[in-house]
């Protein structure tokens, strides 16, 4: 591994371990049972080289933004090592996005560059929203069939310059990033991450789960993800280990990847993991009683050895069959983005498969919290990474309190929203908004969330008022929307859902058709943005002067109602 | 060549076997995420079951953003 506290920048570190792994694989990546691509570094470099000149002709110049739009390939890669060798800034945006959600942030984020598939491209073209982004100048675009429309951008394959490209050196302080952690709908958060931030964050991390040449990691967590950015690629690349994309995510190619390519690593949300548990379990509840009995014993056997740590080469042996279905050199399986059950840990562990499971945001840089698995801790987010102050602010009686972060690795702010910055990073301290307590032993728990959104399993953060838009012409008096726990605290992190508050109009009642053009809306929006059910206030909400709702003030309104009694379902 | 209403029957019919609903409750408006209470994990099996059925390859692209019976078999439609 480079010794990063050399680097003044994610580009110089970059730079300087192509150089040093160059004869080691970096990128494999495989549609289906097809490989399409297996790269040494010396090989990504020679792609990327002539990429980044091109770059440089088009006149894109230090701290001018790129954005990316794209589903996890060598190309992501390749893309972003340019952008950031020519001193740039990345902005990796969500390819699951709408069009219009992706027009807002390429406005937002004032992008000169924007990298992206055909297909996305194609839907983005479409959007009447393309005329908002008026700062983009050049659009790149990948696989583009021949003849195809390409509507002003120009063909990924064929962007090449020859000669050198010169290196563009940026400080520990710059921006190195702009990921957008939220607010598609109203208030974008784009989170300006930098240098230093990755810098921190992978020694940190690579202390814990070290990375190292022959280490193979499968990137199924998009890459725009603040999680697999640093373990699928910046994290990878400096320790001269692999990365594995996969094209496509149909469940039994990702099953036969492990086997295949011999996985060290894997990142996955919790509904991955728990899909995961279900049919493992599935298959061991199919096997016959005797064989079910002594596979019993053994996970009983493995569960008492690997108590006080885990004990990979004898978990390997002892429940062999397990562990070749997923290669035989799985290390642990990284799980982020939202709460993981403690259950659903407790049953991979008893596999001797650890879960690294943790807490974190983007907005602290990934990871805070991390199971460092001596002994491991289903119950537990893990104790805080080397170099994270973290601290419990006015903790109830049992020692609940909002958790709050100090560190190298926490964002310098939000884009364009200073006061959004204020409230959010105090002192020097991020204020998460997340609910912990610390046990005897360090280890962070924690209990739901003060500030009103939700994460889905998927590790999608949602916020209400990113969703109201959706409603906003409803025919009600007026209406919007809460995380249901942030109107009845619940202390707990799973099963977060959304609720229509209805202030109707006097004499007005849910009738069915109302009920219909609410569905109806609710349909229009990604799944995991939808509401779950509709509560009814029957006074106007209170709003300040200029008529923003107060929202901490409504919810505790609404909250003098049962909650069982108050939610109606949709 | 199968019509689109052909294609499209045979979508519901193959998720209604999957999912174990009755083939009678599924429409082709309706979002199959909702109506069969699955989450997208299992709708990618879906996808594996009709590319299987269908003999194409739907790449996920294709599928992005689609929630509906009806787009999805004219997703189809235009790979037969």
């Amino acid at each position: 591994m480079l010794d990063l506290a050399k680097y003044q920048s994610i580009g110089a570190a970059l730079k300087d371990a192509l150089g040093q792994f160059a004869g080691e694989i970096c990128l494999i990546e495989a549609d289906r049972e097809r490989e399409k691509e297996r790269l040494r570094y010396r090989e990504f470099q020679d792609r990327a080289d002539p990429w980044a000149r091109a770059l440089q002709e088009a006149g894109f110049n230090a701290n001018d933004r790129a954005a990316m739009i794209m589903t996890n390939q060598s190309k992501w890669l390749i893309s972003a090592y340019a952008i950031f060798y020519c001193g740039g800034v990345l902005v990796p945006l969500d390819y699951k996005l709408t069009p219009e959600e992706q027009w807002q942030l390429l406005k937002h984020s004032s992008a000169s560059v924007l990298v992206t598939e055909y297909p996305i491209w194609r839907q983005l073209t479409a959007s009447p929203s393309r005329a908002s982004a008026t700062n983009l100048k050049t659009i790149l675009v990948t696989e583009a069939p021949p003849r195809a429309d390409l509507s002003g951008a120009r063909r990924w394959e064929e962007f090449s310059s020859s000669g050198e490209p010169a290196f563009i050196p940026r400080q520990r302080k710059d921006v190195a990033t702009i990921v957008y952690s939220s607010g598609t709908g109203g208030r974008p958060k784009g989170c300006m991450m930098t240098h230093e931030n990755y810098l921190e964050q992978c020694v940190a991390l690579t202390s814990i789960y070290p990375f190292a040449p022959g280490v193979r990691y499968l990137s199924i967590l998009p890459t725009n993800h603040a999680i697999d950015f640093m373990v699928g690629f910046f994290g990878p690349f400096i320790c001269g280990a692999a990365v594995v994309h996969l094209r496509t995510l149909r469940p039994e190619y990702v099953r036969e990847a492990f086997p295949k390519y011999k996985i060290t690593y894997v990142s996955l949300v919790p509904l991955v993991l728990k899909n995961l548990q279900k049919g493992l379990q599935a298959r061991f509840d199919a096997l016959p009683s005797a064989k079910r009995k002594l596979f019993n014993a053994l996970v009983a056997v493995n569960k008492a050895l690997t108590k006080s740590r885990p004990r990979l080469a004898l978990s390997r042996r002892l429940l062999k069959q397990v562990h070749q279905a997923f290669g035989g050199e799985l290390r642990a399986i990284i799980v982020g983005g939202a709460f993981t059950e403690p259950q659903t840990l407790q049953f991979f562990y008893d596999l001797g498969i650890p879960v690294a499971n943790g807490y974190g945001l983007t907005e602290a840089g990934t990871a805070v919290t991390v199971n460092d698995l001596k002994p491991f801790r289903a119950d537990t987010v893990g104790k805080p990474l080397p170099g994270m102050d973290v601290r419990i602010l006015s903790p109830a009686a049992d020692g609940v309190g909002e958790v709050s972060v100090r560190s190298k690795t926490v964002m310098s702010g939000y884009l364009n929203e200073s006061e959004l910055t204020a409230e959010t990073i105090v002192n020097g301290w991020l204020m998460t908004g997340d609910l912990g307590r610390f046990d005897s032993t360090g280890h962070l728990q924690l209990f739901g969330r003060k500030k009103n959104m939700i994460v889905t399993e998927e590790g999608k953060n949602i916020y209400p008022e990113d969703v109201e838009a959706a409603f906003e012409s409803l025919p009600v008096k007026e209406s919007c929307i809460f995380a249901a726990n942030y109107v009845w605290p619940q202390r707990t992190m799973v099963g977060e859902q959304l609720l229509l508050v209805l202030h109707l109009e006097q004499g007005q009642t849910l009738t069915d058709e109302l009920r219909r053009d609410i569905s109806a809306r609710n349909n229009r929006l990604l799944n995991y943005k939808r509401v779950h059910g509709l509560v009814l206030f029957t006074e106007d909400f209170p709003r300040t002067a200029s008529l923003k709702i107060k929202r901490n003030i409504l919810a505790g309104r609404l909250a003098q109602q049962d909650r069982a009694a108050a939610i109606l379902p949709l | 060549m199968r019509t689109i209403d052909q294609t499209t029957r045979e979508v519901l019919t193959l998720a209604s076997t999957h999912f174990k609903v009755p083939a009678d409750s599924l429409a082709p408006d309706d979002d199959f995420f909702k109506k069969l209470d699955i989450n997208s994990l299992q709708a990618l099996e879906l996808l594996s079951r009709l590319e299987n059925h269908f003999g194409i390859e739907l790449p996920d692209y294709e599928v992005q953003g689609v929630s509906d019976f009806r787009t999805l078999a004219s997703r189809i439609q235009s790979r037969l």
